[in-house]
């Protein structure tokens, strides 16, 4: 499947700003399943981009802008060829052993709820199986919110609601697993199975099974990704893995925007 | 505490005199009048006082600022012992280098199965974020300060390895100042090894590990969080001794992968940063996206090899409590033999047999919390009550993997001016270990602290401990004297908080 992606995020400052540092996580890498035909990222002012990756692999851009700046807009666009290995992924690039996504996170910590509704969802089932039964709970559980998430809601806090966005039910699916000792991660990027426009990047996760490797997980669908995922960046949170960690010098508020457009060709 | 200690003057307790070779510190001592002592004693702190090297003790108020202690008494390290100590001391930071270097590269110590994967892997103070990033020269290690306690003439222990920011140099080198000029003939007594070429020591490591292309003249700077940060004093003497700026983050930009410093005449390529901030809060892009402390950038200006940062970030994981036990296999593992220091014999209660031997044995050992500090956490069994150590051993049984426990040592004795007149008192030692490009080399001293209670095990500034010169004598006949170096800038305030620990034989 070809999906073509327009990715536009773009700030307003009701104050200018004297220096934009953005550090950008918005380049994905090929892979067995995946290989990126054309990728493009534009930024609407002067701005200097460097190449990088960092420690979890992901291909990262460094932004420097400097001011007067009332705005910054990065448009990102591209194309991606994908297939499908039913969720399993080949050819990642993994410079970090599995064992290292079983740490938590300020924003993925299990507490008890989670860890007994993780005990509940996969009862004696084996490991694939147990992800799987997870991942299809997590999915009944909760209606899929469609506003832009709260970048510092934890996966404890989200688990009391009865709606959830993407990115919560990913937190909660990684937080659950580990939980069940099962290394897991928070994976950003794209897919066209959302309503056409949408206010933000996917999320979903990725949990470790010894026999098979890492395997994807989306609990927004209550599916494993097949060709219709584009995988960007993952890290152990959603926050770590977000398509922008950014720094102005200078007053006042920002005001964020943010369009994502996936669609597909056969 | 009714063990026969060591005392590094007196020698062994069951002894009559002094060391022979120290036989002329313990006659200064017998013939300069006890109130000469304490004038002098005086002296210095009313220097040290001016000076501003004081420290404010949590939980009282801002007016009880405190100095620390000085005691007048120096404590000695005869040529053959600081030889043999030094080289200890150099295999020992040396391995820690490459276990850095191994951990965030090949990590072949996990691969080879010589440290549990999950110690290192489930450890906060391991930084995947940094993972794959390969400083400057490879030297991670730039500045360690490693504490050490003594129990005979050559029984040395490893307490704790102080990768990240060691404090303290600063009382090493005011130490010697005031002891040059307050007992200017015990330097004619004795040839005492100069520590006031530490700064130029440390200039020339930062230097050497400034990336290629820096060229003739690299600009190194000290990073320091700011004036209210305890230990600002040192930082701004330090910054002032070797003649480098003294920054805070915002003086700091990152442009197109390369630092600047903002001066008055435009903006000023940074090539070394010695850093004294948390590893947390030196870029917010990386670490923790709400500090305000950090440069943003400055990681990927370091990935880009465009920076060196000392010392490096993620070295927590090398000094981290967890790993401390494992040291001796990760000595051997990077160095080919065994370790020349060793360590405190130390129970790894996540270990069954450990666990049991611990239970049965709770009274006579020191328990820690892996994660613990600062004494928070921590039981010592000889002086502990029954309901304390029933408390650990519930605390134990429920969640053995959190707890180490160690025997209680004898720990050697100085003799300490007190009120009584001159008395032992229990001492412990960090040494500053210095690595750069072209090698590790120990300077030749260091800083003691003191418990001045008699009998206590507790050097910490908050409780009670005290400071002295350490000696270190050169080899060959003795008598020369010693200049010091410039002197410091004044008014600020410093503190020991940030080292505290406790020598409960751990």
């Amino acid at each position: 499947m070809r999906l073509s992606i327009e990715h536009r995020t773009s700030y307003r400052f009701t104050a200018p700003q004297a220096r934009i540092v953005q550090l950008l996580r918005m380049t994905p890498r090929n892979s067995h399943d995946q290989t990126v035909a054309e990728w493009h990222i534009a930024v609407d002012c002067d701005a200097r981009l460097r190449e990088h990756r960092d420690g979890f692999g992901n291909r990262t851009t460094m932004l420097y802008a400097e001011g007067p700046l009332d705005g910054i807009e990065i448009a990102v666009s591209g194309e991606v060829v994908t297939s499908t290995s039913r969720g399993v992924l080949h050819g990642t690039f993994e410079p970090l052993p599995p064992a290292l996504y079983l740490r938590a996170t300020p924003t993925t910590v299990a507490d008890a709820a989670i860890e007994d509704f993780a005990r509940a969802a996969v009862g004696d089932a084996a490991p694939i199986g147990a992800l799987h039964a997870l991942n299809r709970a997590l999915h009944e559980r909760f209606a899929v919110a469609v506003e832009r998430p709260d970048p510092s809601l934890a996966a404890a806090d989200a688990f009391a609601r009865a709606t959830a966005t993407p990115r919560d039910l990913a937190q909660l699916f990684v937080a659950a697993a580990r939980a069940l000792a099962v290394p897991a991660r928070y994976v950003t990027g794209y897919c066209d199975l959302q309503d056409g426009r949408s206010a933000t990047p996917h999320g979903w996760a990725e949990a470790w099974v010894d026999d098979l490797g890492w395997v994807g997980f989306d609990p927004t669908l209550g599916e494993s990704p097949e060709e219709h995922h584009v995988r960007v960046a993952v890290a152990l949170d959603a926050t770590g893995s977000s398509p922008v960690a950014g720094s102005r010098l200078g007053e006042g508020r920002e005001c964020l925007e943010v369009e994502v457009q996936v669609s597909a060709q056969e | 505490m009714g063990i026969a200690a060591f005392d590094e003057i007196m020698g062994a307790a069951d002894r009559d005199g002094a060391r022979p070779e120290l036989a002329d510190l313990c006659r200064w001592l017998d013939e300069t009048p006890s109130d000469e002592l304490r004038r002098r004693q005086r002296s210095a702190e009313v220097t040290f006082r001016q000076l501003g090297i004081t420290f404010a003790v949590y939980g009282e108020s801002e007016a009880s600022e405190r100095i620390i202690p000085f005691d007048i008494v120096p404590r000695v390290f005869l040529a053959d012992e600081w030889a043999r100590l030094s080289e200890g001391l150099v295999q020992r930071v040396e391995a820690i280098n490459a276990f850095l270097v191994d951990i965030y590269g090949e990590r072949r110590i996990l691969k080879e199965g010589v440290l549990p994967a999950d110690l290192i892997l489930g450890n906060p103070q391991f930084r995947p974020e940094i993972a794959g990033i390969r400083p400057p020269h490879d030297v991670w290690a730039h500045i360690c300060g490693i504490d050490l306690v003594r129990t005979g003439p050559d029984q040395f222990y490893v307490l704790e390895d102080n990768a990240r920011t060691p404090s303290g140099v600063s009382y090493m080198l005011e130490n010697r100042e005031a002891m040059v000029r307050l007992c200017p003939e015990l330097f004619a007594k004795f040839r005492v090894a100069a520590v006031d070429s530490y700064p130029d020591m440390l200039l020339e490591t930062m230097k050497s590990v400034a990336p290629r292309g820096s060229g003739q003249h690299p600009n190194c700077v000290l990073l320091t969080p700011g004036h209210y940060n305890s230990a600002y004093y040192e930082h701004s003497f330090l910054a002032d001794s070797m003649g480098i700026e003294l920054v805070e983050a915002a003086d700091l930009v990152v442009d197109d992968d390369l630092v600047y410093m903002r001066t008055i005449a435009g903006r000023v390529k940074v090539d070394v940063i010695y850093r004294r901030v948390d590893d947390d809060f030196l870029d917010p892009l990386v670490f923790r996206p709400e500090s305000l402390l950090g440069v943003p950038g400055l990681i990927a200006a370091y990935a880009a090899g465009n920076v060196a940062i000392i010392n490096a970030p993620g070295n927590g994981i090398a000094d981290d409590k967890a790993i401390y036990s494992y040291m001796p296999e990760i000595v051997r593992f990077y160095s080919g033999g065994e370790a020349k220091l060793p360590i405190v014999e130390t129970w790894r209660c996540r270990e069954p047999a450990a666990l049991r031997y611990v239970l049965d044995h709770l009274d006579e050992l020191v328990v820690k919390l892996v994660d613990g500090s600062g004494g928070y956490g921590m039981l010592v069994g000889p002086t502990a009550s029954t309901a304390e150590i029933e408390r650990f051993r519930a605390a134990l049984v429920a969640e053995p993997h959190r707890y180490i426990a160690q025997p209680t040592l004898a720990l050697s004795t100085v003799p300490t001016l007190v009120e009584q007149g001159v008395a032992p008192r229990h001492v412990d030692f960090r040494p500053f270990v210095l690595s750069g490009a072209r090698g590790v080399q120990v300077v030749p001293g260091g800083l003691t602290r003191v418990a001045l209670r008699e009998g206590s095990l507790v050097v910490n500034s908050s409780q009670g401990g005290g400071t002295k010169d350490s000696f270190v004598l050169m080899p060959g006949a003795p008598a020369m004297s010693q200049t010091m170096g410039t002197q410091a800038s004044v008014g600020m305030t410093q503190t020991l908080g940030g080292m505290s620990q406790t020598l409960g034989g751990a």
